[in-house]
């Protein structure tokens, strides 16, 4: 059978197919999308890329807290009656159609003045009149074109935040200072004594001082408070000699212009500030449109339905009291704790406990925060309030206050230490030396010990090294929070992985059958049994069995939490549960089955399992040689005995792990010298993630929730873990090979320097000549791993 | 002395001139940082290619629809 694919969304069309105006739709959503586009004269959006959309879900009544003053006025960054203004994140924003689709909203709603993406953060800005238009129409508008926006209980807070542009206004001046000394003091370069430059090199040398004065006060501030903070710490980080250096500079140049001996080194100075910058810069830049500091408020709703009197309004979660009776729609979130009033809950905690199967609750059950309902509507009433909700509660945990960063001594400081005492020694002495030998020249050469062993270089090195190897990750879908997880995930020892969602794919699981052979009609009756539930099992077990035909069932059943029942001419056949059908042997407890009947006559048993990742004992088997492997399950021990097979016999297993319990098991190992890479999927692992050195979150889809970590790897990636810690590995030895380099940099200086015979052209010239150096072999010798990464 | 003084002139004329042009691209600078256009450095370099398949798309329509923000 061919495969056909939807013109909008690109999925493979199953089931139902739809044809309009001679192209292949997968669903009604898709269809109405194209409708949209095509009466708007916007199909130039299936111009730029084929089948760059997605299906509109239902959203009915989703958005109706929408109307609420109080959350518009969170919501929108201006508003002053007749117009608004927006930014809304939207996850489904990757390629140039959707940009295009969403920078042309004005031509589907008139009222929307403009609209502008920014690709990098997924969002867009919309500017829309209120006179006849509102948020809510806007976000409706946009659900209804398959862009839903994600809106989450953290875009609720007060005050915009400001974008931080300090970085690039520093740039920005140190560059310009750069520049312009460079330029004015490429006269002095010349020792001619040519009259016109002997004439006014005063003039010249006081605006190269002027110059200088920003970058000095401004530009390079941030290296003085950085040394101060070390010292006053007792850790001699990279950023004292640095300091020691722009100061001595800075001083000695002065100096020289007052007193007329020399132009000084206001070129160096300022080349020098504005090299380190650009090691900044290039460190800095991250993922915009990831977050690696997500609690629970980024995976909460803003508002929730609450029923008053028999009337439906939409409330701020922060707003619930305990006693509220609150109505949950499919798929949306529990926000508090409470007992369940009415309604079928079937709720999906997978991504709170680690808990792969949705779990029935009855009236009366108690539901915890955190969970997802799953069929139909609920009513549940509050008995606690959104920050005493058990889930919250696991947030005032101190791990989360902790910032890994400054726990870590980074190679560059480790060396720092020893470079800053080595230079002072060679200063010290080779001052003494000159003191007895030529006094008058002893405090040149001081200064000059001072002013060429700056380690610009050394300073380079690591913000070039992992900062291209950061963007060589983001390429292969593995995101790092920063550049020091690279130095932290070369050093780890024992890797530390949670099970449901991390080592299993939640798309799928598999199932094994167990019993008397089914004859071909009973199949056939099976799959078309199967093919009228919504129960996750028959999907999964619908989806595993071999195509039949369809046929038209007389009977057809769903016992609720039981099984189904289904008539096919004569036959009967049941499914489910072992009581449902009748089954009344010992079943093995641990492993989910669903049982067979055909004519009250038993046949047998479909047992579940997980169905692991592909590459994964591969993956482990690479990783043990090198690594304590440990499984830290929430779930039960079912899996046990499959894991073991699979595994390397030396990985421990642990099962029914709460999330303290994980917490608790990684600090233990921490505090015997164990440096840990935790690796998780879901909010239960969340502790674990921030107490370990490096916590990295498995998600099938970047865009949504993956609790705070220090890094997000893409789930199709997961087989590359081992290349990806054996690169940080490499990116470390560059590191150090490249100290090397700027060290040879440094003895050609200090030989000038000793000798007394520093002259600031020598400076000017070795001071940006290693510093290229650097960045070039740091950038080539990373492209390098990362091309052997592809 | 009247060479002098005319050297004299010309250099401080012309480091005024260099100093105030650099100054002048030095603001223009920092107000396009203020004005975000160093927030946002990739989504331009799509955007810009759009402009093209308006023209070409809706040629009967005056290519009213450029952004002027």
């Amino acid at each position: 059978m061919e495969q056909h694919n939807c013109f909008h969304c690109g999925d493979v069309c199953n089931s139902e197919q739809i044809t309009y105006d001679e192209k292949l739709f997968c669903c009604n959503g898709c269809k109405t999308v194209y409708e949209i586009f095509s009466e708007n004269d916007l199909t130039c959006y299936y111009d730029l890329q084929s089948s760059p959309g997605s299906a509109p879900k239902e959203i009915q009544g989703k958005y109706d807290f929408l109307a609420q003053e109080k959350i518009i006025e969170k919501l929108t960054e201006f508003n002053d009656g007749h117009i608004q203004i927006a930014t809304l994140y939207i996850p489904h924003i990757h390629c140039s159609s959707c940009i295009w689709i969403l920078e042309n909203l004005n031509k589907l709603n008139s009222n929307i003045t403009s609209s502008q993406v920014n690709f990098g953060k997924k969002n867009v800005r919309i500017t829309y009149n209120t006179e006849k238009f509102s948020l809510k129409e806007a976000v409706l508008l946009l659900s209804a074109i398959g862009y839903e926006p994600y809106i989450s209980l953290e875009d609720f807070k007060t005050g915009k935040e400001n974008i931080n542009r300090t970085l690039i206004y520093k740039l920005g001046v140190a560059g310009f200072a750069f520049g312009n000394v460079m330029f004015l003091s490429f006269p002095e370069y010349f020792k001619g004594g040519e009259f016109w430059l002997e004439q006014y090199k005063h003039v010249f040398r006081w605006l190269m001082f002027a110059f200088s004065l920003p970058v000095v006060f401004y530009a390079g501030r941030d290296y003085f408070t950085s040394a101060y903070k070390g010292l006053r710490a007792g850790i001699l980080n990279i950023d004292v000699p640095i300091a020691l250096g722009l100061v001595v500079l800075f001083v000695r140049s002065t100096f020289e212009i007052v007193l007329n001996i020399g132009a000084g080194f206001f070129d160096s100075l300022t080349g020098l500030v504005f090299f380190l910058l650009l090691g900044r810069f290039f460190q800095q830049r991250t993922y915009s449109f990831l977050s690696f500091e997500r609690d629970y408020k980024s995976y909460f709703p803003i508002a929730i339905t609450k029923i008053e009197n028999g009337i439906e309004a939409p409330i701020q979660v922060y707003d619930i009291e305990k006693g509220d009776r609150l109505l949950i729609r499919n798929e949306e979130l529990i926000p508090v704790d409470g007992i369940l009033i009415n309604g079928r809950a079937k709720i999906d905690y997978s991504f709170v406990t680690g808990e792969s199967e949705a779990i029935s609750k009855n009236s009366g059950d108690k539901l915890f925060a955190g969970g997802k309902q799953t069929s139909g509507v609920i009513e549940m009433e509050a008995l606690k309030s959104v920050e005493q909700s058990y889930l919250t509660q696991l947030w005032s945990n101190d791990v989360f206050n902790k910032n890994k960063e400054d726990s870590f001594t980074t190679l560059t400081n480790t060396i720092s230490k020893r470079f800053t005492i080595a230079v002072l020694s060679i200063a010290f002495i080779s001052t003494a030396y000159w003191l007895l030998v030529d006094a008058s020249k002893a405090m040149n050469v001081f200064t000059a010990v001072l002013i060429i062993a700056c380690p610009c270089a050394i300073a380079l090195s690591a913000p070039f090294t992992l900062g291209n190897l950061l963007r060589i990750f983001g390429k292969l879908k593995f995101y790092l929070k920063n550049a020091s997880v690279i130095e932290q995930l070369a050093a780890i020892d024992t890797v530390i992985f949670d099970k449901t969602g991390t080592i299993t794919s939640n798309k799928q699981s598999t199932a094994t059958y167990d019993g008397a052979i089914l004859s071909s009609s009973e199949e056939i009756q099976l799959k078309n049994t199967l093919r009228g539930s919504n129960h996750p099992l028959s999907r999964t077990l619908y989806d595993i069995l071999d195509e039949h035909n369809i046929i038209t069932l007389n009977h057809f059943e769903e016992h609720l939490g039981k099984g189904i029942e289904s008539k096919h001419q004569n036959d009967t056949m049941k499914i489910g549960s072992a009581s449902f059908v009748g089954f009344n042997q010992e079943t093995t407890l641990l492993n989910t089955t669903v049982h067979i009947t055909s004519n009250d006559e038993y046949k047998g048993k479909y047992t579940f399992y997980n169905s692991y990742r592909k590459g994964l004992s591969k993956l482990f088997n690479k990783l043990k040689t090198d690594y304590d492997l440990v499984i830290l399950s929430g779930d039960n021990a079912g899996e046990m005995e499959n894991l073991k097979k699979l595994l390397p016999s030396k990985t421990k297993l642990i099962f029914n792990q709460k999330p303290d319990d994980k917490l608790e098991y990684i600090k233990y190992h921490q505090s015997e010298g164990a440096k840990v890479l935790m690796i998780g999927d879901g909010l239960n692992d969340a502790g674990a993630l921030a107490q370990s050195d490096v916590g990295i979150a498995i998600s099938e889809n970047v865009n949504v929730f993956s609790p705070a970590c220090d890094a997000i790897l893409d789930a199709n990636k997961f087989n590359y873990l081992y290349q990806y810690i054996k690169a940080s590995k490499q990116a470390i030895k560059i590191i150090k090979w490249s100290f090397l380099l700027s060290f040879f940099y440094n003895i050609i200086g200090l030989y000038f320097a000793v000798t007394g015979q520093l002259e600031p052209v020598i400076a000017a010239i070795l001071m940006p000549l290693s510093s290229i150096s650097i960045v070039i072999f740091t950038t080539v010798a990373t492209n390098f791993i990362g091309r052997k990464l592809e | 002395m009247t060479l002098t003084s005319l050297g004299m002139s010309a250099i401080y004329i012309l480091l005024t001139i260099s100093i105030v042009v650099a100054v002048g691209f030095f603001i223009a600078f920092v107000i396009a940082v203020r004005n975000g256009q160093f927030d946002d450095d990739y989504t331009p370099s799509v955007r810009m290619l759009f402009e093209d398949e308006l023209v070409k798309d809706n040629q009967e329509q005056t290519n009213k629809t450029k952004k002027s923000n």
